[in-house]
Formats: C-alpha cells, sequence, structure tokens
C-alpha cells in the first residue's frame, strides 16, 4: 500500500481522465453577423423585386388542383369506397352521435319542442358526474359553470362544446391508450410513431382545418375528428412516458419473480404509471377543448361559433362572454381531471364504478387491472371509505333523478328561461366599458402599438417581405447553418422549398415577421417574470398559480382581450400571441433559473458576485438549453396563435385559411396556406431543436 | 492499511490577540422570530425540544473559537452537527443570528453588503463538497472566475489563473470543461480558483467526502503539500475523523449544534472531553496518534541515565523502533529538559492494546 501512496501524490496520475475533445470555437455571433450583413445589404440592392407578393385572389396551379381535388371528392363521396365506404361511415357514425346527444340535452328532440332532458336535469346530471369524478367541492363548480351556460345566454352552445369535447377524448382514449402502451412496449412502433406525433404537436392547430375538410367536408363529424387529431398526441406520449417510466429495477425485479410481459404489464406497469396516464387525460381534454373552440370554422357547434362570429362582427362583449364562459369550461375541466387523479391515487387499485366525462374510459381500461390493491389489510382499511363514497353517490343520484323528471314536466325548467339571460347586459355594459377605454385610455395603449409596430414590426417586416425570395433562403438557411448546424440546415431547406411551393412565399414571410416579432416579445418578458421567479421564492409563488391558469385557456380566447385594447390590426394578432406565449415561456425559464446547482450559486457568492453578475454570468449561461427550450415552445404557441389572428386583422397566411372556408374558389389557396403554416412551424422547430442541441452543454 | 502521516509543523499553543480568524459566540438558529429566543431559557433547550416547543431549529449554538494564521483547523462532526452552517456564517453566505466574526482585524459581521463582498473577493477563498463548478466555462476561466467579477483584467487574471492551474497539477486540462474532468480533478479545479484571490483564509466545506477514497487521500496529501507551499490559514470541515486527524493542527468537534471539545489531534484523543468524543476516537489507532508525551511516566530514582533520549512530541509509532532497540527506557526531553521515561512495556501497552482491542 504504501508504494501507491508515493505514486499518487503526484497530482492527477492516478485517476483516469474521461476522454474529452478540445471543442471548436464556434464564434456563432460572428457568423450571424455575416448574415445581416449579407441580408441588409442585398435588401439594399435588390429590395422590391422578386418578392412573390401575389394579388388575394390570384391562384396558382397548386390552388385550382386541390380545389378540383376536393369538387372531385365531393362528387364520388357516394360511388368511391374509401370515400363513401370507410370516411362517410365515420362521418356518419360521429354526425349520428353528436346529433344523439344533442338531442338528448341541448336541442329540440322532436316531437318535443325541448331537449329530452331539460337544463335543470343536465345541470344536475353533470353536478353528479363531477361529484363522482372529483368530490364534492368540484362537483358545485360543475354546477355553477353549467348554470353560467345559461347565465350568459349561451346554454345550447356551451352544452355543444361540452358534447364535442367530451365525444373527442373518449375517442382519444379508445385509441390513444392502447398506442402510447404499445408503443411503450415496442421500440420499433415508438420509432415508427413519434415523428408523427412531433409533426402533430408542431402543427399550428389552424393548419389542421382545411385538410379535414377537405376529407370530412364541413359540419360536426369533421369538428369531432379534427379535435380528436389535434388531442390525440399528448396523450398517446404521456402513457408512453408513463409506462417507460417505471423504474428499470422495479421491471428487473418483477422479471425474476418470472413475469410474463402481459402480467407486468398489468401487474407492474400500468399501475405505476396510472398517475402519469391520467395527467395524459387531462392533457388531451386541454387540448380538445381548445380545438373544439377553433373547429367553428369547420362548423363544429359550440361556443367557438360564437367568438369568432362577434369577433368578426368586432363585438367585444359578446366574445368575451362567449370567451370567459370557455375559461370557465377550461378550468372546470382541467381541475376537475386532476382531482380525479388525485382521488384515483387514494383508492388506488379500486377503479371507481363511476368516473367524470375525462375519465370514463380510463376506469374501463383500468378494470381490467388486477386487484393489486387487494393485499387484505389495505382493501380492509379502504372499504369503509368505498362503501361510503358508493353510498354517497347513490344518495345523491335520488336528487339528480327528480331534476330530470322535472325538467321533462315543466317548460321553465326545460329550456333555460330568457329572463334570465343576463349575458346580453353584461355584453352591452362590455362594449360600453371598451369604448370608454378606447377613448380614454387609447394614448398610453396606441403609443406601445406604435412603438412596437414602428421599431421593430415595420423594419423586420420589410426586410423579410421586401427582399428578393432567394436573398431570404440565403439568409435562413445561412442562420439555420449558423445556429443548428447541418441537419438544421437540411430541415430549413426542405421546408422553405414548401414554402416556395405553396406559391404563398411572401405571406409566409409576413407570419414569419409577426412570429419573429411576438417570440421576441415573449422571451423579454418570460426572461423578466422568469428570472424573478427563479430567484425569488416567494414570487413564484405569487406567479405560477396565474400563468397556471392562463395555460388552460384556449389560445382562440386571447383575441379578445387584444382586440378590445388594440382594435383590428396586425399588432392585435401579436398582442394575443404573446400573452399566449409568455405562461409556457415564463416557467421553464423559471425552472431553468432554479435548477442552476445550488453549490454553483453558493460557491459563486462566496467569490463576491454582485446579484447582477449573478445573473449574467453565472445564472443564465446555466439555464441556457432552458432558455433555448423556452424560445422553441414559444415560437410554437406564438406561431399558433399569430395564424388565428388572422381574423382580427392580422392578414397573411391564416386570413388564408379562414377565408379557403368563407370563399369557396378560395379553399385551396386556404389549404396551401396550413401546409405552409406547418412547413414554418416545423422549420423554426427544429433550427431551435438543433440549437439547443448543439448548445445545451457546454 | 496505510497510516495517516502527522505533519510535524504544529502550532501547541492556542492563538491569542492576532488570530487570523476569531469566532465569540456565534448562534444560527432557523425559523421565525428565531433572534428572540438567545438569552432566555429556551435556548437551553435540546434541539427536539426547541422545535416542539417554537418551530425553530436550533443549527449552532454559542460556538467560539480562534484561528491562528497558518494554522490548519478541522470543524468535524457528524451530518446535522451544525458545521457546515458554521463554515458559511464565517463568510455570511448564511446570516449568523448572533454573535461576531473577525477577519485579522475586521469585524465580518458588522460589514455592510460592499465591504462584505470586498472581504469574499479578496481575503477569503471557498471550496465546496459538490465542486460548484460553472459547466459552461473552461477550467482557466472557471479558476479566474473570482478575478473577472472583481473586475481583473483578461490578461492578469489569465496569468494568475495558470498559476493556479499549474500550481494544482491541472497543467494540460486548462482548455477543458468541468463535465469532461473526474471528480478529483473538478475538485482541483475548485482548489486553484479559491486560491486564485489569493486569500489569506481557505475555507473547505466537506471538499473531499464525494471523492473516491483513494482519490481522497490524494487530494487530502495535495491539502497537505499545498499548505507547505502557501501557508494559508485554513478551516477545513469533515465528518471523516481520520482526516481531520490527518490534517488538523486543531480539531473542533461539534454535536447538535455545540462545541464538544477543541484540541490538538492527539488531545482529543488521549483526552476526550467527554463520552461521545471518547466513543468517536474510540478506533483510531492511538499509536498513530499520540505521543510520547501520552505515554510517558516519571522516571523512578537513577533511572534511564544515559539513555538515548526523544523529543516529547514524537508520535508513538515513530518512536517505536527506537524504543524497542534500546536496552533500557528512553528519556522524553522537551528542549534539553528531561520530562519523563518510557519503556517497551509502556510503548507495547498502546501499540498492543490496538490490535485486541478490549
Amino acid at each position: 500500500m504504501s508504494t501507491l501512496v508515493t505514486s499518487a501524490s503526484r497530482p492527477g496520475a492516478k485517476e483516469e481522465q474521461p476522454r474529452s475533445v478540445a471543442p471548436e470555437k464556434r464564434r456563432t455571433g460572428l457568423k450571424l453577423g455575416v448574415v445581416a450583413v449579407v441580408w441588409v445589404v442585398g435588401w439594399l440592392l435588390f429590395r422590391g423585386h422578386n418578392t412573390l407578393a401575389t394579388p388575394f385572389q390570384q391562384l396558382n396551379g397548386l390552388h385550382t388542383w386541390i380545389n378540383d381535388l376536393r369538387d372531385n371528392i365531393q362528387a364520388s363521396a357516394q360511388t368511391n369506397w374509401f370515400f363513401h365506404g370507410v370516411i362517410g361511415n365515420i362521418s356518419d357514425f360521429f354526425n349520428w352521435l353528436v346529433a344523439k346527444l344533442q338531442s338528448w340535452v341541448s336541442l329540440p328532440a322532436p316531437p318535443r319542442p325541448v331537449p329530452a332532458i331539460g337544463w335543470l336535469g343536465v345541470v344536475a346530471l353533470l353536478g353528479w358526474v363531477g361529484l363522482a369524478a372529483a368530490g364534492i367541492r368540484w362537483g358545485l363548480v360543475v354546477v355553477v359553470t353549467v348554470l353560467l351556460f345559461g347565465l350568459g345566454g349561451f346554454w345550447q352552445d356551451g352544452v355543444d362544446t361540452l358534447i364535442i369535447t367530451v365525444i373527442s377524448v373518449l375517442a382519444c382514449m379508445v385509441v390513444g391508450l392502447p398506442l402510447g402502451i404499445a408503443m411503450a412496449r415496442r421500440r420499433w412502433l415508438s420509432t415508427a410513431v413519434t415523428p408523427v406525433l412531433d409533426v402533430m404537436q408542431t402543427m399550428p392547430s389552424f393548419a389542421y382545418l382545411s385538410p379535414l375538410a377537405l376529407i370530412f367536408g364541413i359540419g360536426p363529424s369533421s369538428a369531432v375528428v379534427l379535435t380528436f387529431i389535434y388531442a390525440l398526441p399528448p396523450l398517446v406520449r404521456i402513457t408512453e412516458h408513463g409506462i417507460r417510466s417505471v423504474p428499470e429495477s422495479t421491471i428487473e425485479a418483477a422479471g425474476t419473480m418470472g413475469l410474463t410481459s402481459t402480467q407486468l404489464l398489468r401487474k407492474v406497469q400500468l399501475p405505476m404509471a396510472r398517475r402519469t396516464i391520467v395527467v395524459g387525460i387531462n392533457q388531451c381534454t386541454m387540448a380538445a377543448l381548445s380545438m373544439a373552440v377553433i373547429a367553428a370554422f369547420v362548423a363544429g357547434p359550440g361556443l367557438g361559433q360564437d367568438v369568432s362570429n362577434a369577433l368578426s362582427n368586432l363585438d367585444v362583449g359578446t366574445a368575451a362572454v362567449a370567451g370567459l364562459l370557455i375559461v370557465a369550461i377550461a378550468i372546470m375541466l382541467d381541475r376537475t381531471t386532476t382531482a380525479a387523479s388525485e382521488r384515483r391515487e387514494l383508492t388506488q387499485g379500486r377503479v371507481a364504478s363511476v368516473s367524470g366525462p375525462g375519465v370514463l374510459l380510463m376506469g374501463v381500461v383500468l378494470e381490467r387491472l388486477p386487484r393489486w390493491a387487494s393485499v387484505d389489510h389495505r382493501a380492509a382499511r379502504r372499504l369503509p371509505s368505498a362503501l361510503m363514497r358508493r353510498i354517497v353517490l347513490s344518495v345523491a343520484l335520488v336528487p339528480v333523478v327528480v331534476c330530470i323528471y322535472l325538467s321533462r314536466q315543466y317548460l321553465d325548467l326545460a329550456s333555460f328561461p330568457d329572463g334570465w339571460n343576463i349575458g346580453t347586459d353584461i355584453a352591452s355594459k362590455l362594449n360600453d366599458f371598451v369604448n370608454w377605454f378606447v377613448d380614454h385610455v387609447d394614448t398610453v395603449t396606441t403609443g406601445f402599438k406604435n412603438l412596437v409596430t414602428y421599431s421593430l414590426l415595420n423594419p423586420l417586416q420589410n426586410l423579410m417581405a421586401n427582399s428578393p425570395w432567394w436573398l431570404m433562403a440565403v439568409v435562413l438557411l445561412g442562420a439555420g447553418m449558423v445556429l443548428g448546424g447541418w441537419r438544421a440546415l437540411v430541415s430549413v431547406a426542405v421546408c422553405l422549398a414548401i414554402i416556395l411551393g405553396t406559391g404563398l412565399w411572401n405571406d409566409a414571410m409576413i407570419t414569419l415577421t409577426m412570429t419573429l416579432v411576438a417570440t421576441i416579445l415573449v422571451m423579454i418578458s418570460a426572461l423578466v417574470l422568469g428570472i424573478a421567479m427563479g430567484r425569488n421564492r416567494l414570487m413564484d409563488l405569487w406567479i405560477r398559480p396565474v400563468l397556471d391558469t392562463f395555460q388552460t385557456i384556449p389560445s382562440f380566447v386571447y383575441l379578445v382581450p387584444a382586440l378590445a385594447l388594440f382594435g383590428a390590426s396586425r399588432f392585435t394578432a401579436i398582442v394575443a400571441a404573446v400573452a399566449y406565449g409568455v405562461p409556457i415561456a415564463t416557467k421553464l425559464v423559471a425552472d431553468g433559473i432554479r435548477g442552476v446547482s445550488e453549490t454553483t450559486v453558493e460557491a459563486a457568492r462566496a467569490s463576491g458576485i454582485t446579484s447582477w453578475q449573478m445573473i449574467l454570468k453565472v445564472q443564465i449561461p446555466m439555464a441556457r438549453e432552458s432558455l433555448v427550450l423556452a424560445t422553441n415552445q414559444g415560437l410554437l404557441y406564438v406561431l399558433s396563435v399569430v395564424v388565428i389572428g388572422g381574423l382580427v386583422g392580422g392578414g397573411s397566411l391564416g386570413y388564408l385559411v379562414v377565408s379557403g372556408f368563407s370563399q369557396d374558389q378560395l379553399f385551396g389557396k386556404g389549404l396551401a396556406a396550413g401546409i405552409a403554416i406547418t412547413a414554418l412551424g416545423v422549420m423554426l422547430d427544429r433550427v431551435a431543436r438543433y440549437t439547443a442541441a448543439r448548445y445545451g452543454r457546454a | 492499511m496505510t497510516a495517516p502521516t502527522i505533519e510535524p509543523s504544529r502550532v501547541d499553543t492556542a492563538p491569542d490577540g492576532d488570530a487570523a480568524l476569531k469566532v465569540d459566540g456565534l448562534w444560527k438558529i432557523f425559523g421565525s422570530q428565531a433572534d428572540k429566543i438567545i438569552g432566555t431559557a429556551d435556548a437551553d433547550l435540546s434541539r427536539k425540544d426547541l422545535q416542539e416547543k417554537s418551530g425553530c431549529v436550533m443549527a449552532v449554538k454559542d460556538v467560539s473559537f480562534d484561528v491562528a494564521p497558518g494554522e490548519v483547523f478541522v470543524v468535524m462532526g457528524l451530518s446535522g452537527s451544525g458545521k457546515s452552517t458554521l463554515v458559511r456564517m464565517l463568510t455570511r453566505l448564511i446570516e449568523p443570528t448572533a454573535g461576531t466574526v473577525f477577519l485579522g482585524g475586521e469585524e465580518i459581521t458588522a460589514a455592510d453588503e460592499k465591504a462584505l463582498r470586498d472581504i469574499r473577493r479578496k481575503r477569503v477563498g471557498m471550496v465546496f463538497q459538490h465542486f460548484g463548478l460553472l459547466p459552461h466555462r473552461q477550467v482557466i476561466d472557471n479558476v479566474g472566475f473570482g478575478l473577472e467579477v472583481r473586475g481583473d483584467d483578461r490578461a492578469t487574471r489569465r496569468e494568475r489563473a495558470q498559476e493556479m492551474v499549474d500550481l494544482v497539477g491541472l497543467s494540460g486540462y486548462e482548455r477543458s470543461y468541468p463535465d469532461q474532468l473526474s471528480g478529483g480533478m473538478q475538485q482541483r479545479v475548485g482548489l486553484a480558483r479559491a486560491l486564485a484571490a489569493d486569500p489569506s483564509v481557505l475555507l473547505f466545506d466537506e471538499p473531499f467526502s464525494a471523492l473516491d477514497p483513494l482519490i481522497r487521500r490524494d487530494m487530502q496529501n495535495e491539502v497537505i503539500r499545498l499548505h507547505h507551499e502557501v501557508g494559508k490559514t485554513m478551516v477545513f470541515i469533515t465528518h471523516d475523523l481520520a482526516e481531520a486527524l490527518k490534517l488538523g493542527d486543531r480539531i473542533l468537534i461539534m454535536r447538535d449544534g455545540e462545541v464538544v471539545q477543541i484540541g490538538r489531534p492527539d488531545e482529543v484523543v488521549g483526552a476526550p472531553a467527554d463520552e461521545y468524543v471518547r466513543d468517536f476516537v474510540s478506533d483510531v489507532p492511538r499509536s498513530h496518534v499520540l505521543t510520547l508525551r501520552w505515554v510517558m511516566r516519571d522516571p523512578r530514582p537513577g533511572e534511564g541515565e544515559g539513555a538515548p533520549s526523544l523529543p516529547a512530541d514524537t508520535i508513538v509509532r515513530e518512536a517505536a523502533r527506537a524504543v524497542l532497540a534500546a536496552e533500557g527506557p528512553v528519556r522524553v526531553v522537551e528542549g534539553d529538559r528531561v520530562v519523563g521515561i518510557v519503556d517497551d512495556e509502556d510503548i507495547l501497552r498502546v501499540v498492543v492494546a490496538e490490535e485486541h482491542p478490549s
């Protein structure tokens, strides 16, 4: 041993060092600077040439081809085996399902002049479901929320929104849970499906509209399918994640006990992943609601129609009332599914016989679980509370049945009394207020609007949209290459080629400008808020719940206050986009700052560092990965709302998508716009992702 | 087993007036209204009782000590004993509830924010258990970080950082990033960073606990070497008794936030203050720590005349061969004065007792 001591006294001689490759210097700033100089010089020389700007009504070959395709599909809908036999049946089924549910709870069910169950019955029934899923408190919240539909004057639309959401979530669970489980167990399936999910989650919600309308036409079934497709990825993802995150050691231990792979799934993986899976259902439900609102554009029934009609008439008051009802639904669904997941934990293994809307099918799937809780003493301990619960629920059924009965007997309890409608009143008061606000506070909002418009938006748009397309392509390729390397370059090249192919280059550049400006604003706000939250626990405690609530609000609703404050303009779309993007970006920044190793922060303090030095030299550099991720998410969130902002004066691609539904001959162009939007989204996502990969580590 | 070697440069007497670091009546109680507890009867409650009564946690209770310039002062205790809190209070990374800390002549506990920052930048360096390096900076820039935040120009700090890198044996790794280095090497970076500002006091917070045993021993030897070369005052926190005995000129033993004993290694082992310390040091090979002073006896009349002599602070283990080889007993001297006598039996009592612990 003593010989070891002597040899070891040479510093670093014994301990083997990890192999290290000296990293090359990247000089990102310098290279970006070169790209910028090329851009500006090129712009000075060639501005206004080859911008590929096209008049609104002008169509190119692709657009007319899509129009023809749509006409062919519509013509062959009765004969073609695929469109008639497959799509037609799916479409008919969902139309039938929606109509059936509507006739029960929201639309007159002939020969009766009112639905089968009147409003009182519906309120009682949904309240009971809330009680069963999430307990008495959330049951009451459900009752209040549903009553608000009637009070706001949107009884039928509110209930319709719920119908579309619930049907879609159920469909998601039928498809998504088995798929997620299969993906967790089969590597090849995961490898095959994950890229598809990636693209689906990158696609802004607006881009889903046209292709779906092409195949399913417009109407309730299209709305359901749209919502289903949009809400599916999070559920599949999170289910797969939940099953995969069961610790390896647990799987190994189960393996040594000789479990078959089916037993492993049923007895170990599913029970342990259950909580995560319910989180997936929560996410799926929120995505579904958000899309169910936007589905108004393919003639889906519900509150979305009220908001979009009011927005196009610049009737902010009505839009606000309908929008607030959507927010109420969002909060209700979010909290009940969350509470349901928590309750489920308490009574683990004992699948509740009745579950809330979000977890209904979950019950069915999980019922096939082993009674792993049938470990006797546990079951014995739980029995009274489970029994109690059943008794309470059964007793609570009595008033529900009475309410349903009454609502079938009395007209006032069947259709919501008009006299109780205070929504119109509120809407007109809100309009008055907005008018007053615009008259009195206008200078502030206009000042802000002008500041951003003239200092950031106009110059950038001038640069991007007035440059020749080839110059922009070179600039974007160059920036992609410098930031994300070769893989980013390839992604950018492919996406730009697609955008060029849609014939909407100029519109895409305008949308990109708005997206970039909004993202810059998002990141500034997120940095300020996120750093404050990351450094100060109390701040975090106060701000985080607010952000959580903002995150549950469907993107569409953000347009309403933005319109109220800033009128119809490009800037309004940007404001809504910023409001939508800030919560997620802020949280990511805050988590990044909080995640900086405490020892490092302490070591820096011990070196006598000032607060600013701490932020600039330690916390921001170390949270770099989170910052890039926040930018990535910010970009995608912003893009999705900037596009919807086409409705309130945002123009460009989003407006084309909407016009595609209102003007027959623009359908092809609208779909092409959807494709361009997707290409933009994928491009931004890939560049941000590869950048993160390169800069995440040292 | 390899025996810890004891460095000969001991500071035998407790320092007085011109201490490098002077801590007086330092308290830390976590919780609201914590400052109201000191001076009341509650302060005498046990930790558990105090927590039940007021919700406050007593981390450090009335600790006082001095550290002489150039001394290696070890604070030792089990986890939860308050030692990490104590060392953080020395530069107010954690604010003390009460008490004073003097660095040189300056009262740290009275310094305003700017003065405190200045002290941290120039006069005290600290090494952390989990290194606390900046992953996005190369080794050389990690080492120069403290110089950067105090505003030194690039050339100066590069030069100084390079010196420190060479000093701790990291030459050739300047351009590496921390995660490309092993744990031991990362801690060398931490050491170099603490030394870079040329502070007069170095604080170590369990710097080697996260390292493999062999690497740990390397690093301990490294600290001993550096102490010889740069002669800094060091306050070293550890939960490892062997490490404390190996490195410390003096050792402070803490339990539940209180000082149990302060003394030289041989005092701690030879005269434990209470059962707790006795239990703690019971496994220590006494012959490796105790000096002849602890095993000698008064000479019988006429004994040891003309016998060979050994200094009183010779470690027993190192004296054993000479004593056993001698014909008779050996004289123990302090300077020229004979202070006692040891014979074979005195030595064997210590050495053999260890091999057959009763």
